[in-house]
């Protein structure tokens, strides 16, 4: 039933797990701000997941799409090659980023999270603010958007988990130093895994500098249908594919969205084993 | 006279229809009635005693919203012209597969029928279904033949069964219309929300086909708001119709909700319908249900959550609702169906709070016993708490069915579109609103109501854009929205 097609012109691998993707789809691509997603469905049988868009061009009506292969769709989307097409791409989705001057901003990133920050970066150094980024992954060669994180950051750290490149240790250690260092910063945004997020608005909530964070609950339409997606913000419930993805990291619930991204452990678990046996 | 003759004889229950056993169907997702054949329908057609219009009195074709020519179908059904009695159809129905199956017509078409004064109505409901399955298996793929075209163009957002309507009719007007529909599939509700054991998907699919084959354009994928407004759809069409539904669920507000294990139902329903959870893991998406299953509500949508959940695995599945059988807001054959299926009614009870475990994975649900007191403004007596009954059920799932209300994006990013304080867009009786040129109907204009209301609207719609593109385009002005905005 469904007659679109969404080619992909370009896949790559960014390191052993990680894929990228960019996919034909002009009138997203025409449409698309930093911040937001894109739900896709790789074949028939296929789940519906949020991926936030790493890049968009509308000259090139492209959008990239990077994932982690951390289960079975993403490991399906590793599989990939240009001239393949996906299912089902619905988008953008989501609020954008809210693109002010506030000054200098601090973007903190972890890991798959440095894609999504990359054009989050880029529009806010747009926006005429100073840029500092803070860039994390376990070792060196998982270090993905380094080089075009640097390009429109004013200033960039590296941290590495074994300390094969940078800093050795966290990013929330780098941010500590420079609000130890009592640097002038108006704004946090983070993205990541759900643990760093904390840890950075944890960090920031005693200095009162508004952070922002990055959100990834489970989603099943994305677009404000279901619920799955719901979380906990400032003590209300927020659907977070029409109100976010992000939100006042000071304000979140992280424990209930954690508990609620464990909800198909299990399942998960089952698809990715039947999907490794068949190949 | 032959007439008389039939009259004398008549047969005072409906031709039985063969259904799934339901001990063998609660393990299965196949549709529960089986359909029955050409003899049978034409006996059960000429149970009708084909009675004339009359101005004192409401025959069967008084109560189809959309005024399907009832007696006219049947007559032909009689004289085994089937292929007649579906063109009689056709005019005026373009989901008669669907309605065949899903329509409340005990409330409608049958609830009318004179036969049914004192034995069975006609089954009006079933030989409709039948003429439509016939047709669909009888049919010859291609194109429908189309009408010239009038150059107009008419974005229509929505792929429910009011935006399907708007096209289908704009089409055999002659006009070119694009459906803009947020799913990968099209046909809303009945795609994501009705499970397949009462309306098997490639039956929707096959509607779907047909109102493309005569010329309508289906772009999926397409959230408006979100890609083009509704101002830049106006820019390339002239006219746009608006049919997105009641599609945001409504929760209880009630501590613990977020515990995982608390699903709305359009959540649960969407799993397992639209992504087919329940052929995990041939399908990657999942669902689970765990042994018991707590429903809150008591409507159609409700039903399908306690009969779905028990076809996933669940050992119990129970209706919790706060009214008593009577105030039940189901059709009767579904809660029927449900009883027939094991699923156990908690009856005059609410729920007040979710009791989670250390994981936060719901344990139990708290409710309260209720008894009924004074009629409120529906006319339905009130439920009342009764204080210290509360009593806790453990269960491993709560499915949230207590509602959907109208889906608020395209609204949100129109905001001269005037809505009303329940968030429906405000329209009058063709379906204009307060922006020119952008008509709307079905769940969204009216709130959560019935697959034939919304092709109502639908046909309604089409009639006044046909008008709009071709002899008249003037428009109410703003007060008329005024009125029923708030
Ligand atoms: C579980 C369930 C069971 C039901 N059972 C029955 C029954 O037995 N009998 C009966 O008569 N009625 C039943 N109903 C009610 C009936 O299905 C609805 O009244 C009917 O579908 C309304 O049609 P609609 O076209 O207005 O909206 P919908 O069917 O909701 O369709 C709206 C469509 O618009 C799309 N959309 C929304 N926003 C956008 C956007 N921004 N851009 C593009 N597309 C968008 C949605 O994806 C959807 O496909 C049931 C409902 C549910 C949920
Ligand atoms: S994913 Fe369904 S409401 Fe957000």
């Amino acid at each position: 039933m469904c007659a679109n097609m969404y080619e992909i012109v370009k896949a790559e691998k960014l390191t052993p797990d990680v894929t990228r993707l960019e996919i034909a789809a002009p009138h997203i691509a025409k449409k698309a701000m930093a911040g937001q997603f894109v739900m896709l469905t790789v074949d028939e049988h296929g789940e519906r997941i949020p991926l936030t868009m790493a890049d968009f061009s509308a000259e090139k009506g492209t959008i990239t799409i990077v994932a982690l292969e951390i289960g079975k769709t993403t490991k399906k989307l590793g599989t990939l090659k240009a001239g393949d097409s996906l299912f089902s791409l619905v988008g953008p989705l989501g609020m954008p980023t809210e693109l002010k001057n506030y000054g200098t901003v601090v973007c903190v990133g972890g890991g798959i999270g440095l894609a999504l920050m990359y054009p989050v970066v880029r529009s806010l150094k747009k926006a005429g603010n100073r840029m500092i980024s803070i860039i994390g992954a376990k070792n060196k060669d998982l270090l993905i958007y380094e080089d075009e994180i640097e390009k429109v950051s004013d200033e960039l750290y590296v941290c590495t988990d074994d300390g094969s490149k940078g800093h050795h240790g966290f990013v929330s250690d780098v941010l500590k130093r420079l609000v130890d260092e009592k640097r002038k910063i108006d704004e946090v945004y983070a993205v990541g895994p759900i643990i760093m997020m904390k840890v950075i608005a944890n960090l920031t909530r005693p200095y009162n500098i508004h952070t922002v964070v990055s959100l990834n609950p489970i989603m099943v339409d994305g677009t404000g249908m279901c619920g799955s997606c719901r979380v906990i913000v400032d003590g209300k419930t927020k659907i977070g594919c029409v109100d976010g993805p992000e939100f006042d990291g000071h304000k979140v619930d992280f424990e209930n969205l954690t508990a609620r991204n464990r909800r198909y452990l299990a399942e998960e678990e089952i698809s990715l084993r039947s999907f490794m046996g068949a190949k | 006279m032959a007439e008389g003759k039939k009259k004398s004889r008549i047969i005072p229950k409906k031709y039985p229809m063969p259904e799934q056993d339901p001990n063998e169907r609660v393990k299965n997702f196949n549709e529960v009635p089986l359909g029955q054949d050409a003899e049978t329908i034409t006996l059960e057609a000429k149970r009708c005693l084909q009675c004339k219009e009359s101005p004192t009195r409401k025959l069967c074709k008084d109560g189809c919203p959309v005024e399907i020519d009832i007696p006219g179908f049947i007559k032909q059904v009689q004289e085994g012209n089937f292929s007649e009695a579906m063109r009689i159809i056709r005019l005026k129905q373009n989901l008669p597969a669907v309605c065949g199956r899903v329509c409340p017509y005990e409330n409608q078409c049958e609830g009318n029928c004179i036969v049914g004064k004192k034995n069975d109505p006609v089954g009006i409901g079933r030989i409709e279904r039948f003429l439509a399955d016939w047709e669909r298996n009888e049919q010859k793929k291609g194109k429908i033949e189309a009408p010239p075209s009038t150059g107009k163009k008419v974005a229509v957002v929505g792929g429910g069964p009011a935006g399907l309507t708007v096209a289908g009719d704009l089409a055999k007007l002659g006009h070119k219309a694009t459906v803009f529909e947020a799913l990968q599939y099209s046909g809303g509700v009945l795609v994501y929300g009705i499970p397949e054991f009462r309306l098997p998907k490639e039956i929707v699919k096959a509607e779907v086909d047909f109102i493309r084959r005569s010329g309508v354009d289906i772009k999926n994928d397409h959230v408006v708001g979100k890609l083009e407004t509704v101002d830049e759809l106006l820019e390339e069409h002239d006219a746009v119709f608006i049919g997105t539904g009641a599609g945001l669920p409504n929760w209880t507000n009630l501590e613990g909700e977020n515990l995982n294990g608390i699903l709305s139902a359009n959540e649960f329903l969407t799993r397992v319908n639209l992504m087919k959870a329940f052929n995990f893991p041939d399908y990657d998406t999942p669902i689970r249900v765990g042994k018991r299953v707590v429903t809150l509500g008591g409507g159609n949508v409700a039903m399908d959550c306690a009969r779905t959940a028990l076809r996933l695995g669940a050992e119990e599945s129970i209706i919790l609702y706060r009214r008593s059988d009577a105030e039940l807001p189901a059709r009767r054959e579904e809660i029927h169906h449900a009883k027939e299926e094991g699923v156990r009614f908690e009856l005059l009870a609410a729920p007040v709070k979710y009791i989670g475990d250390d994981c936060g994975n719901v344990k139990q649900i708290e409710a309260i016993r209720m008894e009924l007191g004074e009629p409120d403004d529906s006319g339905r007596r009130r439920p009342i708490r009764i204080e210290g009954s509360n009593f806790v059920l453990d269960c491993q799932t709560v499915l949230i069915a207590i509602g959907q209300s109208p889906n608020p994006l395209v609204p949100m990013a129109t905001p001269d579109l005037k809505t009303t304080k329940w968030g429906t867009i405000a329209v009058d009786a063709d379906g204009r609103t307060s922006k020119k040129g952008v008509f709307a109907g079905g769940d969204i204009s009216t709130g959560a109501a019935t697959v034939i209301l919304a092709m109502g609207d639908g046909k309604r719609a089409a009639k006044a854009i046909h008008k709009y593109l071709t002899e008249d385009p003037s428009w109410p002005d703003a007060e008329t929205f005024e009125k029923a905005s708030c």
